[in-house]
């Protein structure tokens, strides 16, 4: 008999700081090592800190090829002896948290610089799908080249059909969402929306229309993962881990993705973490499609699987709402730049636990979720993430 | 319900032509066994040999059980359209001017969710049937059929894109001096062409079945003999745009081998007919064939070669037709990946000795030139690569793939 | 006699004091050819294969390769192309005396009696009738059967019917007696073969060739504007190319014939 159910250790004495994001640009003519290198940059300045103090690092990139970390090492004269390159798209940010806490917990780095960057050329959304897995090239591209907006306009049709969501109720999520992103200084949606502009927008795929779409764009984001004391000693704010969760090609049964891997863990992250639901201050999700942030709504516990339209018709999502949801505008307002994208709802739960958001600043927050997903390599997201991070003391 | 295809109108002469572009071709090795699929007209998945799994997309170990043991063998079709959405906005140009376009999850009666273009009589919560089709640049795809036929069905845009329908198109016919060009015609006006092109050589030499062909509407009788390069290259000159299916019925059989035949002239003549003639039509036609492949409902789309199935086996008793015909397949070949491009099918039809005048002294089971011409216009409306007409061709191909070398020593006994 | 002066026949052609009359059909893919039943050889209809035209292929020139049988258009047939002749001296155009190549012709009109009868047949007492008005034919002179066949358009020219060609030709008797008692130096028509359409029925089969060939004597076919020359008095040039063994060639013919 093989034995199962290792205890979980838990994430004492790591710290997540320093969040740092530069500014996304809709298109831009550099590489993606430029948009990584600068936030790199940023993050070593920010903490007083110089390349040659960072031994760990861990890189997420779409448009990095043909270089992966390894790369990166000798292009910016670094010499971690902890490397990692996560291609996992929406969920790198979760995943690099994951893996930077326990080398530094295991002593195998001191201090872990989290980056994902991309570049946005003109032609580089189109080349990403056309290269973006085997099963898309063989059995997703050809039908269309619709590329993620086709498999996510399947999904919310069949959501829908299944569990009675109307448009309108994914309406509400993008508009409170560009509420939240109008506060936030990168964004790059800068006009409000209505929800009769939502609801009129140009149909990309039935019945996903334009507001149902992040705007591919270039830019980077990057924390730093070191421990309690390497934070206190660099007098950076840090944020505690509480607890995370990790799961890829969950309900592969399902015919079409009704729920994300979190559906299968949830009991652990909220039994890990010692919280509730209800002791939750904010939620980042993330919202390549309002869809899947309905799905992720359910699928961590905050409401039953069906009852995402109703859960969302009874609340309100800005960041002064009864429940602050994706509070610098998420991916739909403020633009997907690439794995960044990943980072991005990381990145401002670090900031709004550090009481140092840049838009609207979730009163006397104590206790966030971050969630990622992503990469659709057929027919719905294999990858599936979220961590329950607090306020350090 | 499908719209008719309606008649198409003459074609503006001061408006450009639009160019054909391809959908994403890019296949991975092992997707390759649907093309095999596809261009046979058949619907194969990988069934894993250890565990029996049914497996799409395709891949190199099992799912269930990691076996590398993953053949493609034909399965059954049906299954229920769970999910649809039209795509209306497309990075690929291709899909851009032909949005909106449907698209919609299948799940199968044997197991996996194939995402699959739509036939418009194809409904979200209904059960369908899956084909493989070629489609324009001879790339395998998943097509969803309504679960029976419809009225007009072959008329929906999305199949047509995948077929070469010879409906409201204008076919030549290469040689109508033989039955199986005068079948061929027959059947292109049942199968209701615009025009019918039929080529015939010396027009000072008679044949038979010539005053009957003159009064076929609506069939043109041209002169075309494919061993002159002039007259191959004049009629491309005058009607090279208004060709938009190609089917090649000349043929030259003789009984014989080599070693114990005398002289080369017999095989120079065959060679000059069927191998230089495919050259000299591929060459003339194919440049403004390939240019128009997109060029409306009645766009270039096909060429079609009736080839004998011992193309692919030399059978000693018919020794030098067996060997010509094999130039021409390859020849085909040649000419399929070089029309790819511009969205021209090579259909390569297989059959064993037919009911004609050369065949006489086989013994049946031999093709009849209208069953031959049946099949060609079934192939024309799948769009299919690679047919397979009668008893002996089937044969041939089944023994070819199971023991090679024990079907040549078959034949040459 | 005294040498003759071949610069004066030079002049004369020039000056169009001789009239060069072309009785050669253009080589074509389109001129029609002997077609015998499929089992057995055929001869090559004519092809033109474009080599280069002032292009990529050959930038400053133009040329072609052609490709044809030793029978095709306007031809000459030497006694080696029939089994009557094969074992006769000098009897394939390579070795045929060249001198041959050059003689006068006499030319019979039966091209009204040809328009009434597409099989009509060649016999003795038309010769005969012939030879009443424009005198005995000569020892080696080319005999050449004027019927305006050239004139007809490919399908009527060549007159396939279910049962065979139907062109007109010499009978048996008449070519026996033109080699045994007129001597001839060959016979010449408009058509596709020395023999008429429907010769093989005749005994013996295709005599034109069978007598003709037998004896050493030579044909020319396709032969065109034979109308243009006077029963007698033209002089007939005919040189097939120089082919190792050859059984005829495609050649130009030409004839000589005095201004009025």
């Amino acid at each position: 008999m093989i034995p199962t159910g290792g205890v979980r250790r838990g994430y004492d004495g790591v710290f997540a700081c320093t969040p740092v994001s530069i500014p996304y640009r809709r298109f831009s003519i550099n590489s993606a090592h430029w948009w990584i290198g600068r936030a790199l940059r940023e993050l070593l300045n920010g903490a007083g800190l110089r390349p040659t103090d960072i031994d760990g690092l861990s890189v997420s990139s779409f448009t990095l090829s043909p270089d992966t970390a390894i790369g990166l090492t000798q292009h910016f004269g670094l010499s971690p002896r902890w490397l990692d390159h996560i291609p996992l798209g929406g969920a790198s940010g979760i995943v690099a948290l994951r893996r930077a806490a326990r080398a530094v917990q295991a002593g195998d780095a001191d201090l872990v610089a989290c980056v994902a960057g991309d570049t946005n050329h003109v032609d580089s959304f189109r080349k990403t799908l056309t290269n973006f897995s085997r099963f898309a090239q063989d059995a997703v591209y050809p039908y269309g080249a619709g590329g993620a907006n086709a498999s996510f306009a399947l999904i919310t049709k069949n959501y829908m059909n299944r569990y009675g969501a109307r448009r309108e109720d994914f309406g509400k999520l993008c508009v409170a969402q560009r509420e939240n992103a109008l506060r936030f200084p990168h964004a790059l949606m800068k006009t409000p929306l209505s929800l009769d502009a939502y609801m009129t927008a140009r149909p990309i795929a039935d019945p996903i229309h334009l507001y149902d779409c992040v705007m591919p764009c270039a830019g980077a984001e990057a924390f730093l993962v070191c421990r309690e004391d390497t934070a206190r000693s660099l007098a950076v704010a840090g944020v505690r881990v509480l607890a995370t969760i990790e799961r890829h090609n969950a309900f592969a049964d399902d015919p079409v993705q009704i729920r994300g891997g979190w559906a299968k863990d949830v009991d652990d992250l909220w039994a890990m973490s010692g919280v509730a639901p209800n002791d939750i201050d904010f939620v980042e999700t993330y919202d390549d499609y309002p869809v899947i942030s309905m799905m992720q709504f359910e699928d961590l516990g905050f409401c039953a699987k069906g009852e995402g339209p109703d859960f969302v018709r009874g609340h309100s999502f800005t960041h002064d709402g009864d429940f602050p949801h994706n509070t610098s505008g998420g991916q739909l307002s403020v633009g997907q730049a690439g794995a960044a994208g990943g980072y991005l709802g990381l990145i401002e739960a670090l900031r709004q636990l550090t009481g140092t958001a840049l838009g609207g600043q979730v009163a006397d927050a104590k206790i966030g979720l971050v969630s990622g997903f992503g990469m659709i390599n057929y027919d719905r997201g294999l990858a599936s993430g979220a961590a329950v991070l607090a306020r350090a003391a | 319900m499908t719209a008719a295809l309606a008649r198409p109108k003459r074609k503006n002469p001061l408006a450009r032509t639009r160019l054909p572009l391809a959908a994403p071709s890019a296949r991975s090795r092992t997707a390759h066994g649907l093309t095999l699929a596809a261009a046979e007209g058949r619907f194969a998945l990988q069934v894993c040999a250890d565990c029996l799994t049914v497996v799409y997309p395709p891949r190199d170990a099992c799912p269930s059980c990691l076996s590398p043991r993953l053949p493609f063998r034909d399965v059954d079709p049906h299954g229920m359209l769970v999910s649809e959405t039209t795509v209306r906005v497309s990075p690929e140009t291709y899909f851009r001017e032909r949005a909106p376009w449907r698209v919609g999850l299948v799940k199968l009666d044997v197991g996996p969710m194939v995402l699959a273009h739509l036939h418009g009589d194809a409904r979200e919560g209904a059960g369908v049937r899956l084909a493989l089709k070629l489609d324009r640049n001879g790339a395998p795809v998943m097509f969803a059929l309504p679960e029976n036929d419809t009225p007009d069905m072959a008329d929906d845009p999305e199949l047509r894109e995948m077929t070469c329908d010879p409906k409201f198109r204008r076919v030549l016919i290469t040689d109508g001096r033989n039955s199986v060009g005068q079948a061929m015609a027959r059947a292109c006006v049942e199968a209701g062409a615009a025009i019918i092109f039929v080529g015939v050589s010396d027009p000072w030499k008679p044949f038979a079945g010539d005053e009957a062909l003159r009064v076929l509407k609506p069939v043109e009788v041209v002169p075309l003999d494919l061993t002159d390069s002039e007259s191959v290259n004049e009629l491309a000159a005058q009607n090279g745009a208004r060709v938009d299916i190609i089917i090649n019925t000349a043929d030259h059989v003789r009984a014989g081998g080599i070693v114990d035949s005398k002289g080369v002239t017999t095989a120079r003549e065959s060679m000059e007919l069927r191998y230089f003639g495919l050259l000299r039509l591929a060459q003339a036609f194919g440049p403004v064939m390939r240019q128009r492949g997109a060029d409306g409902v009645n766009a270039a789309s096909a060429f079609v070669n009736l080839l004998s199935i011992y193309a692919l086996t030399n059978w000693p008793a018919y020794g030098t037709f067996s060997t010509v015909e094999a130039a021409c397949l390859s020849a085909a070949q040649n000419m399929r990946a070089e029309l790819r491009s511009g969205g021209i099918k090579v259909i390569n039809v297989f059959s064993g000795p037919l009911e004609t005048e050369w065949f006489q002294a086989l013994p049946p089971p031999k093709v009849a030139p209208a069953a031959l011409a049946k099949a060609v216009i079934d192939a024309l409306r799948r769009g299919s690569e690679d047919v397979f007409v009668g008893e002996v061709a089937q044969d041939v191909r089944a023994r070819l793939e199971v023991n090679p070398k024990a079907l040549e020593r078959e034949l040459g006994e | 006699m005294s040498a003759p002066d071949l610069l004066s026949f030079a002049k004369a052609v020039a000056s169009g004091a001789i009239r060069v009359v072309d009785l050669t059909q253009t080589l074509a893919p389109d001129f029609p050819i002997i077609t015998l039943p499929p089992e057995l050889g055929q001869c090559a209809p004519f092809r033109l294969e474009e080599i280069s035209r002032y292009d990529g292929r050959g930038p400053a020139w133009y040329w072609n390769n052609f490709s044809m049988g030793e029978h095709t258009g306007t031809h000459f047939d030497a006694p080696i192309h029939w089994v009557s002749g094969k074992d006769l001296p000098d009897n394939a155009v390579d070795s045929i005396p060249p001198c041959n190549f050059i003689a006068p012709a006499c030319v019979i009109d039966c091209s009204a009696e040809s328009r009434a009868n597409a099989d009509f047949v060649l016999t003795i007492p038309f010769v005969e009738a012939w030879e009443g008005r424009y005198g005995r034919i000569a020892s080696g002179n080319w005999v050449l059967l004027r019927t305006d066949w050239s004139r007809r358009e490919p399908r009527a020219y060549a007159n396939l019917q279910e049962d065979g060609a139907h062109t007109p030709g010499p009978g048996p008797e008449v070519v026996k007696w033109l080699v045994e008692e007129r001597d001839v130096l060959g016979f010449g028509t408009e058509t596709i073969g020395t023999d008429a359409g429907q010769g093989h029925h005749f005994v013996p089969p295709f005599p034109a060739h069978f007598y003709m060939h037998g004896k050493g004597r030579y044909g020319l076919q396709c032969l065109a504007n034979l109308d243009q020359l006077p029963p007698t008095g033209a002089v007939i040039l005919a040189a097939p190319l120089k082919i190792k063994q050859g059984s005829g060639s495609p050649l130009r013919v030409l004839a000589l014939v005095a201004s009025e």
